[in-house]
């Protein structure tokens, strides 16, 4: 994803000269290719999250779309007040890049294990959240981004993701779900619903269960289009959400609250996130997931407790 | 409003009123700066109160946002908006919040937590240096405030990328929020650290409207090199019960202590 996501922002810096890129030291083998192409609206900025955050925010209200890049919690818990205030307060056009979302970088320890990410940065006022699920999603989400510039944060995987999307993704529209992916029932009323990397987890499930479950995925979210959710919702029967995130404050958090009161939209609602447990264990990204409830046996089980309509 | 000992007193019976008027704390470092300002806002930034947005002006960012009285003051006695409006400061539902806000003309940045207006201010002053414009970036800290480390990342990296468009202003007012500074975290020396980090310094007497003047109308004081003027000051500046008293961070003057006070001002 982070190729990907790096391809597309060149593509899109030679047509837009608002584009620039901060870097806290890190992106070694990322980006040097925008770096090299564009000196004038590239910065290494140090070691230094909350500078980089900070002068970023005063670089967009000089008219640029600025990307900041760093890894796991670095770009975000680091610098979440620079984000809160001097970003997302002030509406300026920095677009916060994390790569390692969730426990891509599992053996590197808690320190880089970015799990709370979505709790924080959702609640920030005109924030949206991009996390694609595959290559095609994120260099739709920068495409949209760079059309759509203001406060945001894209969370990617690490790199060598497949595409599960078989088309290219144009047009994404924040809160409206991306059509089903190919292999799964189009038509499905059960869904596996997720946002950021567990795409191709719940594909796998889905393929165990057949035609009566489809996967969707949404990569662009924001609290302004949680009615769009509930409209989405109301059409199903039942909605698995999927995410690589603690279970507390996250997308499927989000999701409860579009819901708000409705009790009878609430009860097709069914998560499957991280838990908590996982804090503090050391392992690849598999072993972790396996630890903290994220597998396809573990959504398999949850199918199995799907009340009957 | 051309002469800047005629706008700081204005400037200090205005924030007098208003602190006053919201019940409003700060009192004690919206004075200290205050003639900072009143040069500042009448011979040195390029700014023009009919076009608060004008693209070419000087940028001004308040990071000791907590001691906003006395830049709105500032604005409003220099036309960016009616002085009536001040009126509404610190009132329900007021754009006017006690802290700096950009919703108020003539103000690029809000703040109030501490240790963000430097590196937002080099943020635009890198913008003008890529695009080579010619506008300046002043920002005005508190020393308190410098026990924040971001501002110590962006003192490391603006001499690195030779902004020599950015000036940093210390309100050395020596007081912070629960003592002096030299008893809750030292600075000295001050200026030395600033120089370790490769910044051009200078040291004035903060009140000293010729100091002022002839330091801020020179910069940059060298080649390639963001400046930091340490401007020593008094917190309180002007009222004297209110000089160098830990408390007028907090109190608000009650109407006989602010006849007091605009009395010794007038």
């Amino acid at each position: 994803m982070r190729t990907a996501f790096i391809n597309e922002l060149i593509v899109q810096a030679r047509i837009h000269p608002e584009i620039f890129l901060v870097v806290a030291d890190l992106g070694y083998s990322v980006v040097e290719p925008f770096a090299a192409e564009f000196p004038d609206r590239y910065l290494n900025a140090g070691i230094a999250e909350q500078n980089s955050t900070g002068l970023a925010a005063g670089l967009a209200a000089e008219g640029y779309h600025v990307f900041t890049y760093s890894i796991a919690n670095f770009p975000t818990f680091r610098c979440a007040e620079q984000i809160r205030n001097d970003v997302a307060y002030h509406q300026l056009p920095v677009t916060v890049v994390s790569v390692g979302g969730g426990v891509s970088y599992g053996s590197l320890g808690y320190s880089h294990h970015a799990v709370q990410d979505y709790a924080a940065l959702r609640t920030f006022p005109h924030m949206t959240i991009a996390a694609p699920g595959d290559p095609a999603e994120a260099k739709s989400c920068v495409d949209y981004l760079v059309k759509n510039p203001g406060p945001s944060y894209l969370r990617l995987g690490k790199a060598g993701e497949p595409n599960f999307h078989a088309d290219a993704l144009p047009g994404l529209t924040p809160g409206l779900f991306c059509p089903a992916i190919q292999e799964t029932g189009k038509t499905a009323r059960k869904i596996f619903l997720t946002t950021g990397a567990t795409l191709g987890l719940a594909l796998e499930a889905a393929k165990e269960l057949g035609p009566e479950w489809s996967v969707r995925s949404l990569p662009l979210w924001s609290e302004t289009v949680k009615e769009d959710i509930r409209k989405q919702i109301a059409s199903l029967d039942t909605v698995v959400i999927v995410e690589e995130h603690l279970s507390a404050g996250g997308f499927a958090s989000y999701v409860r609250e579009a819901i708000g009161n409705d009790t009878a939209l609430q009860g097709r609602i069914y998560s499957v996130a991280l838990d908590a447990r996982v804090c503090g264990l050391v392992g690849s990204q598999k072993f972790l997931r396996k630890e903290g409830g994220l597998t396809v046996d573990h959504l398999l089980q949850v199918t199995r407790n799907v009340s009957p309509k | 409003m051309k002469n800047s000992l005629e706008l700081a007193q204005n400037v200090r019976r205005t924030a007098l009123q208003m602190v006053h008027q919201a019940n409003a704390s700060h009192i004690g470092g919206a004075l200290s700066m205050t003639d900072l300002l009143a040069v500042l806002y009448t011979e040195i930034l390029k700014v023009d109160h009919a076009a608060p947005k004008w693209a070419d002006r000087d940028r001004f960012i308040l990071s000791k946002g907590h001691s906003v009285a006395s830049l709105y003051a500032t604005l409003a006695w220099q036309g960016f908006f009616p002085l009536e409006q001040l009126q509404n400061y610190g009132k329900d539902n007021s754009l006017f919040m006690t802290h700096v806000s950009h919703k108020i003309p003539g103000v690029d940045f809000s703040t109030g937590s501490l240790g963000h207006g430097l590196p937002f201010g080099l943020g635009r002053a890198l913008a003008a240096q890529r695009k080579k414009l010619a506008w300046r970036t002043f920002v005005m800290l508190s020393d308190g405030e410098l026990d924040e480390g971001s501002n110590w990342e962006a003192i490391l990296l603006a001499p690195h990328l030779h902004l020599d468009n950015l000036i940093a202003i210390v309100d050395y007012n020596k007081i912070q929020s629960l003592g002096s500074v030299a008893d809750v975290l030292p600075l000295d020396s001050l200026a030395d650290k600033f120089k370790a980090f490769h910044w051009a310094v200078r040291e004035i007497d903060g009140h000293d409207h010729a100091q002022i003047r002839a330091a801020l109308s020179s910069v940059p004081w060298e080649p390639s090199k963001p400046s930091c003027l340490i401007a020593h000051t008094v917190k309180g500046k002007g009222v004297d019960f209110m000089e160098n008293q830990l408390r007028w961070h907090y109190s608000s003057p009650n109407a006989e202590q602010l006849q007091n006070a605009l009395s010794q001002i007038s």
